[in-house]
């Protein structure tokens, strides 16, 4: 089983050479630490950063430069600042390669569910819909299931919708898993974890085909 | 050279009353118009909408008129860093409208720019879409949103000079420049005023076209909400 730096290190491996890559507030903001080195990768924040860099060290912070989970970070060579419009030009235009974002639930037909529950939690949505509603290239990073042991994974999500049909890959502390047009497909395993425990936490429809490997982490 | 220049903040909040809907730039605490909340809550004005992607923190931002008990409605995208906000929105006092971020700056822009509306697919399928109108172009749906309407836009920028040509740093840049102009009136606070001609017309991120009046802001804080620093090796 992983924890949230596996589940970070294992989407890493699913960032490739040249990619604009946008990252989410929680375990997604732990992807840049395992990205390889040997690749350009550029990662932007919705706020209006391109080419966000490691935090700051002490005493080096700068309240104008933060990302979207209102940290201080610092920037590399080649980044650009730039306004809200603009940075959502680029996500809604399709500019950003690959989104990266937690979510409360996703069902097998690719609904996410991420910014609401009725009545206990209203935070808000941030650059959540946006993003899920253009993004090609959208990978979930979550628990397998809630603190009351309930599978996130469902057939139909229950909580307000943050878009529809739009999630192709989710990695868990479980499983990789992708969205298709059956169901959840089971690509891969976490280390010490049997494809028994997955079906038993997983609710929507979930579609083994032979042998699944364990992730090579 | 038409100049915008005014004294002070409470020369540039002539005209703020009761009622009316403000644009306020910023994300989270970066970028926030500090000098204008301040003279707001001041002058107690009541029952305002805002229009700002976050409601600031308890004690700090929007949550000074919050606090106050100032805000009738608020439009934003993310409100999750403010106590009194949430017990305020879940007992009924304050009204909450949550929209995409991309959608608030873009209704933005749109009333900057002269658009009524404009399509998005941000929100489809959600209960962000229901009762509006939405069209499909090319297979894909999209969901129509309003420009805003607004009285005062209050704005924050690092510079700016006397004909209201603003340059803004970092990430409190934000939606600062994209509610310049989109508001009745456009009030910009700077924290460096600096003379006309000193800024290069290269480097200029808002024309001064824009902005109806600009002063020189005092006492900045800048607070900083996620202090995240790294160890040296």
């Amino acid at each position: 089983m992983l924890d949230k730096n596996g589940i970070a290190k294992r989407i890493a491996k699913e960032v490739e050479d040249g990619y604009y890559v946008n990252l989410g507030i929680g375990i997604p903001t732990l992807v840049a630490n395992y990205v390889r080195e040997d690749i350009e990768v550029e990662f932007q924040s919705e706020n209006g950063v391109l080419g966000m860099g490691p935090f700051p060290f002490e005493g080096e912070e700068d309240a104008d430069i933060i990302n979207a989970g209102k940290q201080t970070i610092t920037t590399l060579p080649g980044a650009s600042f730039f306004d809200s419009a603009t940075s959502f030009s680029m996500i809604r235009g399709q500019h950003v390669d690959l989104t990266i974002l937690g979510a409360m639930e996703v069902a097998e037909n690719g609904d996410i569910a991420n910014w609401k529950i009725p009545g206990k939690m209203v935070k808000g949505m941030g650059g959540a819909m946006d993003l899920v509603a253009s993004a090609e290239n959208i990978i979930v990073a979550m628990m397998h299931t809630n603190r009351a042991g309930a599978s996130k994974l469902l057939k139909e999500c229950s909580l307000p919708l943050t878009g529809v049909g739009c999630v192709k890959k989710v990695v868990t502390n479980l499983a990789v898993l992708e969205v298709t047009n059956k169901g959840f497909k089971l690509l891969e395993r976490a280390p010490g974890v049997s494809v028994d425990q997955i079906k038993e936490a997983t609710q929507g429809t979930l579609l083994i085909e032979g042998d699944i490997p364990e992730m090579d982490l | 050279m038409i100049s915008k220049k005014v004294t002070n903040v409470q020369e540039a909040l002539e005209g703020v009353s009761d009622d009316m809907t403000f644009m306020l730039g910023g994300f989270g605490l970066s970028g926030i118009p500090e000098n204008a909340i301040a003279e707001l809550v001041k002058r107690n004005v009541k029952n305002v909408t805002c229009i700002s992607n976050n409601a600031g923190v308890d004690d700090f931002g929007l949550g000074l008129l919050l606090q106050k008990k100032q805000i009738k409605k608020m439009v934003s995208s993310y409100v999750g860093e403010n106590d009194e906000f949430e017990r305020q929105m879940l007992s009924g006092e304050l009204e909450v409208e949550l929209i995409p971020q991309g959608t608030l700056a873009e209704r933005c822009r749109a009333a900057q720019a002269g658009f009524p509306a404009v399509y998005t697919p941000a929100g489809y399928g959600t209960e962000v879409a229901e009762g509006k109108e939405t069209r499909a172009f090319n297979g894909k749906m999209y969901v129509l949103e309003y420009a805003f309407k607004a009285d005062f836009a209050f704005v924050k920028a690092w510079k700016g000079d006397e004909a209201g040509n603003l340059v803004f740093k970092g990430t409190a840049r934000n939606f600062n420049p994209n509610m310049c102009g989109a508001a009745k009136i456009t009030v910009a606070e700077v924290e460096e005023l600096v003379p006309v001609g000193t800024l290069d017309p290269n480097q200029i991120h808002i024309p001064g076209i824009f902005v109806k009046r600009i002063f020189q802001g005092e006492r900045y804080e800048k607070r900083i909400e996620q202090r995240t620093v790294r160890q040296r090796d």
